[in-house]
């Protein structure tokens, strides 16, 4: 165990450097603080990416260590990003309806600038009221308390009823699949009180900063992004360093066994669900404000399968194997699917990449899941020439003459 | 002798077959018990019974000196009372060194929160060492578990089920796949661990329960047919329809 602790320092200390000299490069190279040779845009988009990195550690704690595999945990980063953009979208409103309203001849009165926020924020929807959920949205540290909280309390609720009835393994996905799906479908109505499919917008620009340059802005964010992402790192390393992790991992590979070991399986799995579920809510409430919109499109249960791709891809029960996957994964992805890739002419059919992408990221999971289980991560090991045990035909016992595999399989 | 499991009573049925028919059964405290009988006995159901997997249709199933109904309890809860159970196939954790199968076995706090901030202490680390060296896995203690051969899977399981510290330990055919020299370890640990404790062992060969030397229950069709030593029950004339047919 020593040893194995060792080796996971060992590539946690590997990682953080990366992380770092990766930020200070970016930084040194972005237009608002370095020699301007990566664009804004990109730096946002490296921001970005750290985001969803930091979201696929949480679906490989849930699904790489524990094997639940989640098709809910985007779903958690979307509610982050909305619990963050509801602060910016009515901080922001309000400064503009202020300074609108300072020029009128009568001092406006406190309802006056409500309405007018409620106005501009709904009149998309055909409303004009603040709904109920909008309570906090004029306080920065509730909204921040329910970037964690609402997530939280959603994986909670879902949790414990799933898992009370022991439900697992593939019926679990398609349950957590339903409650994106549904939660994605009622953010979608306009009467819900998130505007409907417009979503929130604007939420790059910081309530108070506005004389502050995009370009500054995107600078911090990357900051931010990486502390969040080398936090969530440690955190999710000592957990699962220890005997949590242990027990984390013989539930994945025999749940059975760990309940006659004494161990409550289900209050470990809801532990772990709800935890993650609030470090992808963290995870979201960093990217949005980088996006600068959110709508229900981005919780469609197609991102939650594109989360399991990533790790999947990028390796599974390994850490810096989801980071790898999610990073890049996620960058290739833009590349292709932004019209970037040069097109293939085959003469008679021209492979457009913007089409033909998913086909070809759909073909390379089937592959990797078949061929490759440990994914990119299992790259490492082959340098490291750590291998699984292969037992298959060898003697089962240490004695000449001890029964062979398929005796004792009968 | 006071009783530390009661079964009493007790009936199952699947789809209407009674796998457990008014089975009953008592051990006490520090005591060894060989369970025999053929395929379709009602072994294994037995042990799914008592560990909490399987809830019976009907009958009791009482725990120690405070007389605990383990019927309602979780399996998890079961084991935490004191019940260990090793299964037939070697169930350790492949993917985790000796050493860590041993100290998730050892007894301990298991709520998340307790086990999250559980870093090992020497003293569990010298417990780990001391159960290798019982199970003759001393110098394997870094090793994975799926490296390890089927014999030594087994007691490792052994070795877990005895980091429990349970007072019950039901052990589902011990020696299959061993070699002799094996048995012959298997069946040492098994008798020092029922000096402290009692211990059920499930088994088919006669031999090895034999070399066991304790009272033996032979189980047919979900019920008791005959209990004692195993010279008596082999000399019965229903224990003998029953193994070599009628």
């Amino acid at each position: 165990m020593q040893s194995a602790f060792q080796k996971r320092g060992a590539s946690t200390v590997i990682f953080l450097t990366l992380l770092v000299a990766f930020t200070l490069l970016v930084t040194v190279l972005s237009e608002g603080m370095g020699i301007g040779v990566i664009s804004t845009s990109f730096v946002k988009t490296l921001g970005k990416t750290l985001c969803l990195a930091l979201v696929a550690i949480s679906m490989d704690l849930v699904w790489g260590y524990a094997g639940i595999l989640s098709l809910g945990h985007f779903a958690f980063f979307g509610l982050g990003g909305y619990m963050i953009g509801m602060w910016l979208m009515y901080e922001r409103t309000r400064e503009i309806v202020v300074s609108s309203l300072a020029d009128a001849p009568i001092p406006p009165t406190a309802q006056e600038v409500s309405d007018a926020i409620a106005n501009q924020i709904f009149g998309v929807v055909g409303s004009a009221d603040f709904p109920l959920i909008w309570v906090f949205a004029d306080s920065l540290l509730a909204q921040l308390m329910l970037v964690v909280l609402v997530p939280g309390v959603l994986a909670g609720v879902f949790g414990w009823l799933a898992f009370r009835s022991r439900v697992a393994g593939v019926y679990l996905s398609i349950l957590t699949q339903a409650m994106t799906l549904a939660l994605s479908l009622y953010l979608f109505q306009n009467d819900n009180g998130l505007r409907g499919n417009n979503g929130l917008s604007g939420l790059q620009n910081l309530p108070g900063l506005a004389e502050v340059s995009q370009a500054l802005v995107s600078v911090w964010f990357l900051w931010g992004a990486a502390l969040a992402l080398g936090l969530g790192y440690l955190l999710a390393v000592w957990v699962v360093s220890g005997k949590f992790g242990s027990v984390l991992r013989g539930i994945r590979d025999d749940e059975a066994r760990v309940r006659f070991l004494g161990y409550p399986v289900e209050t470990y799995k809801l532990v772990l669900f709800t935890g993650t579920a609030c470090m992808a809510g963290i995870a979201g409430a960093l990217y949005y404000p980088q996006a600068g919109i959110i709508n229900p499109a981005e919780m469609a249960p197609i991102a939650s399968i594109y989360l399991a791709v990533w790790v999947a891809i990028g390796g599974r029960g390994r850490l810096y194997g989801a980071v790898i996957g999610a990073a890049f994964v996620s960058l290739v992805s833009s590349w292709f699917t932004g019209g970037q890739a040069p097109n293939v002419p085959l003469g008679v059919y021209t492979i457009k990449w913007v089409d033909w992408w998913l086909v070809v990221l759909g073909l390379s999971f089937v592959l990797v899941t078949l061929f490759a289980p440990k994914g990119i991560g299992g790259l490492f090991d082959l340098l490291e020439r750590r291998t699984a045990p292969d037992r298959h035909g060898a003697d089962l016992g240490p004695d000449q003459g001890a029964l062979r595999e398929k005796e004792a399989s009968e | 002798m006071s009783t530390l499991l009661e079964v009493s009573d007790v009936t199952v049925s699947f789809d209407g077959f009674r796998a457990i028919n008014n089975l009953s059964f008592h051990i006490g405290p520090a005591e060894m018990r060989a369970i025999i009988g053929p395929n379709g006995a009602g072994k294994t159901t037995f042990m799914d019974i008592v560990t909490g997997k399987t809830k019976p249709d009907k009958g009791r199933v009482i725990w120690g000196a405070r007389r605990l109904s383990l019927l309602g309890l979780s399996e998890a809860r079961i084991a935490r009372e004191g019940i260990g159970r090793k299964f037939q196939k070697p169930t350790v954790f492949e993917d985790q060194s000796v050493q860590e199968n041993l100290l998730m076995a050892l007894k301990n706090r298991r709520g998340p929160l307790s086990v999250l901030f559980y870093r090992p202490m020497a003293a569990h680390l010298a417990r780990v060492a001391a159960l290798a060296e019982e199970i003759g896995l001393a110098d394997q203690l870094q090793r994975k578990a799926g490296e390890l051969s089927h014999g030594q899977k087994q007691w490792l399981e052994i070795g877990m089920l005895l980091a429990q510290e349970p007072k019950l330990l039901l052990v589902d055919e011990p020696a299959a796949g061993m070699t002799p020299a094996e048995r012959e370890h298997t069946t040492n640990i098994l008798v020092e661990a029922a000096k402290t404790r009692a211990v059920v062992v499930v088994e088919h060969d006669m031999e090895f329960v034999r070399r066991l030397g304790c009272k033996v229950t032979v189980l047919h069709e979900g019920s008791v047919l005959a209990e004692g030593s195993l010279d008596h029950v082999t000399a019965d004339k229903e224990v003998i329809d029953v193994y070599l047919g009628r």
